[in-house]
Parts: structure tokens; C-alpha cells; sequence
């Protein structure tokens, strides 16, 4: 690791503040991602401003609305007896994240930040319309995720909570990399508000919705809607554990079970 | 950096480097050195303490991160006289060869057994995801879990 200035943040304001001087600062959360970026010097901030100690960041609050504060590990949402009545896709999605000791460590808030394309979350962001809240303002789950490793947040703000709508019905289908468990391809679909929605992870850029296979499953959620529906590869992510080509055929092949889940 | 942790259940106040990862600490200034680190990229769980009761990779996680935590190592959830229930199942059930993976299999397993209702072998197997046995030992630590469950 390169040599960086650590500082541990008391509160919401002091980290934007600890961010806003520094000459190149970052938020550590969990560190999950950015631990091993640091490591492998893919990044050399100046700063590392953990925010990871603001409990007020922390924990789940279900009532019409799914609402996990940005510090929840990926342990406590699949812990969580309440998000599991509320969105159990959800708490599917989160007890499939890494490792056991990845996910005593790893928060929501941190995997939405960094918009790995392989990561699981996004998939849910953008398949359950959830929205993404901010110290400065509230982003929909749509307009979120915005390229490789690339989002909607701006230079120093920071996520406080992810609310998802609780779904009429959902599942979440992950093919995973059997060394790392990322995502090759997952695939949420959902109902939400009496439209079918579909999240895709770990096949292109960022996570997106297929207009394809929400097109074929308008209708009507039923694997059969699926039969010769086929998406695009063209700008999908091609690298040693799947080609783009690959990838395509993964996002229909997971959409069919995440539907056949649901039936 | 000033952080203080406690370690086993003795609190050290140490200086360290901003960028000080938690085992390095525990290895190089407290000489715990049966923490190990295989991979150092957070897949093999060599590495797994417990810090607050849960299990995380202490190659990934910051001495900074780690300032007012309560951190048990291998050192510490047994002696030679008197193992802990996990690391006599483990002697029994032959559940070692190199032993280079058998800290992190072991603290892994203990939080594994301690959070986990009615555990059984596949629950066993899908908690150790993220530990991995260079000696494909996997049969005899699964085993060794299973029968320390029933001793814990």
C-alpha cells in the first residue's frame, strides 16, 4: 500500500469536511473493495476517511418501505428477520455476497458507491426501483449507476441509506465466479407497482435494466415468455471467466430461474 | 497513528502507521503470529480473527478500523493443556496437514458454530467458502466442524 493520511470520521458532516480538505480523499466503509484496491495499489488517495463508526448509519427499518442504512453489513441484511418477510430476495441476494467474513464486514452503502459491475447489489437497486439516499439529496435506483465503476454521486457526498419498495414478488438468480462469488451474471426480477422489472449485474458496464426481457415478460411472469427471447452482447463485459457472448446468454438463463422462482 | 485494541483479553496502545492492516499488527508488534497470511487478497481466510465476535479477514481489515475492537486470535481461545472444544476436534479428526489454513479454519469455524441454529454438513461447507485448504483437506475439517458443534 502506498502511504495515506487514515481519519476517522465522528459524523456525517465531519466526513464531507475531512473530504472536502483533503487533496484526494476517499470513504472507507467496510473496505471489502477498497482495502484490496489500496493493496494492490490501483489507487493511492491521499486520505482515507473512515466513516465505517456512524452507527446512525446503521441497521434496517421496514414498514411500507424497505429503508438499510449505508453501514448495514451484508451479514445484518441477511440476518434480518424483517427484511426477509418484507423482500426475501433481498436477504437471498445478501447471504450469497462473497464470504461469510466478507459479508461480517461489507455494507450496502459501499458496494452501491463503487458500482462494480459485478457486484450483487446494483442488481437490486435497479430491479426493486429503490432509491438511493445521500447526505445532499435522494437518487432513483434508475439513474444511479452510471458506468464502470462510475455513479450519480458527486465529488464527496455520501450514501446514507438504500430504500427499496417492497416488490408484489421478486427473486434474484446469480451465476457466480466459483473462485470469488461475484456475480458473472445475476439477474433480479420483480414486480413492483404492477410493472415487471428486470436488474442485471455483472454482464455489462454497470448494472441496467434489460428492455428486452422486460418486453417478454410484460405479459405475464411465466418462464414460457422466455422461450426464444435473447439480449444483446454488444457492449458486455468480456474477460477470462466469460465472454460478452457468454454473458448474453447467462442474462436469459438466470432470468429464467429467478422466474421460475417466483411461479 | 495511536490505536488501541485489545488483544486476548489484554488492551495495547501502540503507535502504527496510518496504513497498518490489522494482522500486521497482530503478527509484527504483538508477535501473534499464528494469525497467518496466505493470500493477502482477501480470498484464502488464512488470516480470519475475531474482532467484536465476528469472524473477518484481518489482512483486510485497517489497525485504524480496528482501534477500541476486541480481537481474539488463535492464541487465544485455548492452551496446549487445556484446547479449546474445536481445536480437539480437529486433532481428532486428522482435519490438518500443512496447518498453514488451520487458524483461519478454526477461528472461521468457531463463529460458524456460535451463529449458526442446526447446522449441518452443507451449512458447514458453505460457511468455510472462505477458507481455503492448499492440502484439499476439506473432508476432515468438515467433519471436525460437525463434531465440535455437538462440544461447544
Amino acid at each position: 500500500m502506498y502511504q495515506f493520511n487514515y481519519r476517522k470520521a465522528s459524523s456525517v458532516e465531519q466526513a464531507a469536511d475531512l473530504q472536502a480538505s483533503a487533496e484526494d480523499g476517499v470513504y472507507l466503509a467496510g473496505g471489502m473493495t477498497l482495502i484490496p484496491t489500496l493493496k494492490q495499489r490501483l489507487a493511492a488517495p491521499s486520505d482515507v476517511i473512515d466513516v465505517g463508526g456512524l452507527d446512525g448509519l446503521r441497521g434496517v427499518d421496514v414498514g411500507a418501505t424497505v429503508r438499510i442504512g449505508a453501514l448495514t453489513t451484508h451479514a445484518e441484511v441477511a440476518a434480518s428477520a424483517e427484511v426477509r418477510g418484507a423482500i426475501p430476495a433481498l436477504s437471498d441476494l445478501a447471504e450469497g455476497i462473497g464470504d461469510a467474513h466478507v459479508r461480517n464486514r461489507g455494507t450496502i452503502g459501499g458496494s452501491v458507491a463503487n458500482s462494480d459491475p459485478a457486484a450483487d447489489y446494483p442488481a437490486a437497486v435497479v430491479g426493486l426501483a429503490a432509491t438511493v439516499h445521500t447526505n445532499r439529496r435522494s437518487i432513483a435506483g434508475d439513474d444511479f449507476f452510471t458506468d464502470l465503476f462510475e455513479t450519480a454521486l458527486e465529488e464527496g457526498e455520501i450514501i446514507t441509506s438504500v430504500e427499496f419498495p417492497v416488490p408484489a414478488r421478486a427473486a434474484y438468480a446469480k451465476f457466480p465466479n466459483p473462485a470469488s462469488r461475484y456475480a458473472i451474471v445475476g439477474v433480479m426480477v420483480a414486480e413492483v407497482d404492477g410493472a415487471v422489472r428486470v436488474g442485471v449485474t455483472g454482464a455489462g458496464r454497470c448494472a441496467f435494466r434489460s428492455v428486452e426481457l422486460e418486453a417478454a415478460l410484460a405479459g405475464g411472469l411465466s418462464v414460457a415468455a422466455l422461450d426464444g427471447v435473447s439480449v444483446p452482447s454488444g457492449d458486455f463485459n468480456s474477460d477470462l471467466h466469460a465472454s460478452a457472448e457468454y454473458r448474453a446468454h447467462l442474462v436469459v438463463v438466470m432470468a429464467r430461474r429467478a422466474v421460475k422462482e417466483l411461479a | 497513528m495511536e490505536v488501541t485494541l485489545t488483544v486476548n483479553g489484554a488492551s495495547h496502545t501502540l503507535d502504527v502507521p496510518d496504513n497498518a492492516l490489522l494482522v500486521e499488527v497482530l503478527r509484527e508488534r504483538l508477535g501473534l503470529t499464528g494469525t497467518h497470511v496466505g493470500c493477502d487478497t482477501s480470498q484464502c481466510g488464512a488470516c480470519v480473527v475475531h474482532m467484536d465476535g465476528c469472524a473477518v479477514k484481518s489482512c483486510t481489515v485497517l489497525a485504524g478500523q480496528a482501534d477500541g475492537a476486541d480481537v481474539t486470535t488463535i492464541e487465544g481461545i485455548g492452551t496446549v493443556d487445556a484446547l479449546h472444544p474445536m481445536q480437539e476436534a480437529f486433532r481428532d479428526c486428522h482435519a490438518l496437514q500443512c496447518g498453514f489454513c488451520t487458524p483461519g479454519m478454526i477461528m472461521a469455524a468457531i463463529d460458524l458454530v456460535q451463529s449458526t441454529d442446526d447446522l449441518d454438513e452443507q451449512g458447514v461447507r458453505d460457511g468455510l467458502e472462505g477458507n481455503l485448504c492448499r492440502c484439499t483437506g476439506y473432508h476432515n475439517i468438515v467433519r471436525a466442524v460437525l463434531a465440535a458443534r455437538d462440544n461447544m
